[in-house]
């Protein structure tokens, strides 16, 4: 097993632009079960070998789908995620960068009062190696295993799970949660699947500076996690002064520096790298202590 | 990342009058007769005010106060073309080219009202406090009982009974307290139709006579939701950014200009602030945060580095090319370009590619003729970085 994206994950395709296609493609090259897509007006049709529907409701009737992934440009991509969770599906993953966060208010309230998990928007999406991915992520650089990725970048996911695969450290799945002010899947969501997933036996967890997620998924960690976690915030040397002025500062009750978010972590048992280059290495002596 | 949108304190006051937020009578000015003009038909005494967006302008000598159209006059002679440094500036401040001429407001009390996106809530939170005209921030640490904060469901938007709670914690009554409540009311509405991710009245004041008006203003506007502004002035003033990073930004390339010597092109911005980490990490500076973002062509690769190159700071240049979507032999191609172009890049440049197309990547840079220093691990590419920046080898 693993979370969210296992065995019996059925996906649609949101948006078969050219971006939807290219990815849709290397979607299916690793096996990933895709079962339709959807493309408003051209329902009936062939894509890429995948069955069009005009609305994701004819998708789910048709397929039985459960999941869907959205590479819908942004000013409609609000919508395309709400239609989706108006189809009950129990995961979205929205690729979409560039959405404005008013836009994604609304989905957020939607969200809370469903049952759907919601990964991104502006993320590299989900993968479950041996089993398929639903993003934009090279596969090779990752292996089956039972060591659980999050994080809230893109491309440094991809350096994270290259030293781990290197390392010798599996992953049961990996998630990049997005990088935006408001998301669907936060820090502590990922983690509280991860504790309770039989499959994975720890958590790297790679932070950014700005907000308080990462401090809030310490006080989770602390007081429920039974794994071991390692973690890395970026953003050490990042200039001051790029913040939301002072109302947002108000909101953050100041926090949102690598040194406060190193600090809580720190404080909750966390094994928290300093150097970006040293994550798998520390993962596999962590594994290495948990089987001797 | 979010990119903010900021405008200056007269195009907020336009949005604010538009919305029914009331602001006092004032006109833009780009030179001493104009202020004088100004307040001669406006009537004295006035507020002369340097539009720059940095906060901290009072402090600076920004704001002044001016009782005749003569005062006015030669008040703005020195505001104008001043280099005005604040808290927010950096020492180097920031050239004035206009000021707000405003007429000045008997004032009886301060207050505080600002409106902005929590993203731990994800809703929009109004925040509010008896006590304006000084940082919010500081209020919050001395006594963070006088600020109140509000949430709105973003299904019914903001009650008026959530502006009338506001209205009696600001302690306000009477025709004060009823202009409150539509100026909140007003302010959230401005917020939601104009998409700010930042909408703050410091301070919002009570005139002696009774009337209630915002004597400054800040919106930030949020630039992804453009599309839907497509009617909407062009708010973006150059003289308030970096010329390199204005450069960068027609590009769509992401560039922060730091102050250290090891200059860094990186794809993607989480895999950027890493590198810039590791560079500290292995004993260096990094020169600057650039993000060549997720579909970077040749050509966009070709003028990052000649942002990169253009900085005298800058001893080395490290590129950290992890691919996705983003081939390394495209990146390669580009680099291989824009140093062919310039004939010599003048420093040393250390490469990293992994991922996709890395080893063809690595071999368009090798059979190029040119020098580069490769390396495969992340922290072997940032030792070398710092130490030949240091000019080791």
């Amino acid at each position: 097993m693993a979370i969210l994206l296992t065995k019996g994950t059925k996906t649609i395709v949101q948006g078969m632009g050219k971006e939807g296609q290219f990815h849709a493609e290397r979607m299916l090259q690793c096996g990933t079960k895709l079962v339709g897509c959807v493309s408003p007006g051209k329902g009936g049709s062939d894509i890429l070998g995948l069955r069009a529907f005009n609305t994701v409701a004819d998708a789910v009737n048709a397929t039985g789908a459960n999941a869907s992934i959205i590479f819908v440009p942004a000013p409609f991509a609000a919508d395309a995620a709400i239609e989706a969770i108006d189809a009950s599906l129990s995961l979205v993953v929205l690729i979409t960068e560039g959405i404005p966060p008013m836009d994604m208010v609304k989905v957020k309230d939607k969200l809370n009062r469903s049952k759907t998990h919601l990964i991104g928007p502006n993320c590299p999406g989900i993968i479950t190696p041996g089993i398929g991915k639903l993003g934009i992520m090279p596969v090779e650089i990752f292996a089956p295993g039972r060591c659980g990725v999050i994080s809230r970048s893109g491309t440094l996911t991809y350096e994270v799970s290259a030293q781990l695969t290197k390392a010798g450290v599996g992953q049961s799945t990996c998630m990049g949660i997005g990088g935006d002010p408001i998301i669907g899947t936060t820090h502590r969501d990922a983690m509280r699947l991860f504790n309770d997933d039989p499959d994975t036996d720890m958590v790297v967890m790679i932070g950014e500076i700005g907000g308080t997620d990462e401090e809030v998924a310490a006080r989770y960690i602390k007081e429920r996690m039974k794994k071991p976690v390692v973690a890395f915030i970026a953003g050490s040397t990042a200039p001051k002064g790029k913040r939301m002025g002072h109302a947002g500062a108000i909101i953050a009750e100041g926090k949102g520096t690598a040194a406060e978010k190193k600090e809580a972590l720190r404080g909750a048992g966390v094994t928290v790298c300093d150097s970006p280059a040293e994550i798998g290495a520390t993962a596999r002596k962590v594994l290495d202590g948990l089987s001797g | 990342m979010v990119i903010c949108l900021k405008v200056h304190e007269y195009q907020a006051k336009e949005i604010f009058k538009k919305y029914g937020v009331p602001v006092p009578d004032g006109a833009l000015s780009r030179t001493p007769a104009e202020a004088k003009e100004t307040a001669r038909r406006i009537g004295a005494p006035v507020v002369v005010k340097a539009q720059v967006h940095a906060g901290g302008r009072g402090k600076g000598g920004g704001i002044k106060l001016a009782a005749t159209p003569d005062d006015a006059e030669s008040v703005a002679r020195k505001i104008l073309g001043m280099r005005l440094v604040t808290h927010q500036t950096g020492p180097e401040g920031t050239l004035v080219k206009s000021v707000l001429v405003e007429r000045a407001s008997d004032v009886e009390r301060e207050m505080y009202l600002g409106m902005v996106i929590d993203r731990e809530r994800s809703q929009v939170a109004v925040i509010s406090s008896p006590e304006g005209g000084v940082e919010i921030e500081s209020v919050a640490l001395k006594s963070p009982e006088k600020v109140h904060k509000a949430w709105v469901d973003p299904l019914v938007g903001l009650m008026p009974y959530q502006a009338r709670q506001i209205c009696f914690g600001l302690g306000l009554a009477g025709q004060p307290f009823k202009d409150g409540v539509n100026c909140i009311l007003n302010l959230y509405r401005l917020f939601v139709s104009e998409d700010a991710t930042l909408a703050e009245i410091n301070p919002l004041a009570v005139t002696r006579d009774g009337k209630l008006i915002a004597i400054d203003a800040k919106i930030n506007l949020d630039d992804d939701a453009a599309f839907r502004h497509n009617d909407r002035p062009d708010y973006r003033d150059p003289n308030e950014e970096d010329p390199l990073e204005v450069e960068a930004k027609t590009h769509n390339l992401s560039y922060i200009k730091l102050s250290g010597t090891v200059g860094c092109m990186v794809n993607g911005a989480g895999l950027a602030m890493a590198t810039m980490d590791l560079i500290k990490h292995c004993g260096g500076e990094p020169a600057n945060f650039l993000d060549v973002g997720g579909a970077a062509s040749s050509d966009a690769v070709e003028k990052a580095f000649k942002i990169l190159t253009s900085d005298k700071d800058v001893r080395c240049v490290l590129i950290n090319i992890f691919g996705g979507i983003v081939r390394c032999d495209r990146v390669a191609t580009g680099v291989v370009e824009a140093i062919g172009k310039a004939g010599d890049a003048g420093m040393p440049i250390v490469v990293r590619l992994e991922g996709t197309n890395a080893k063809e990547g690595i071999d368009i840079l090798r059979g190029s003729g040119l020098n580069f220093h490769t390396a495969t691990g992340f922290h072997e590419a940032a030792q070398k970085a710092v130490d030949l920046s240091r000019g080791g080898a």
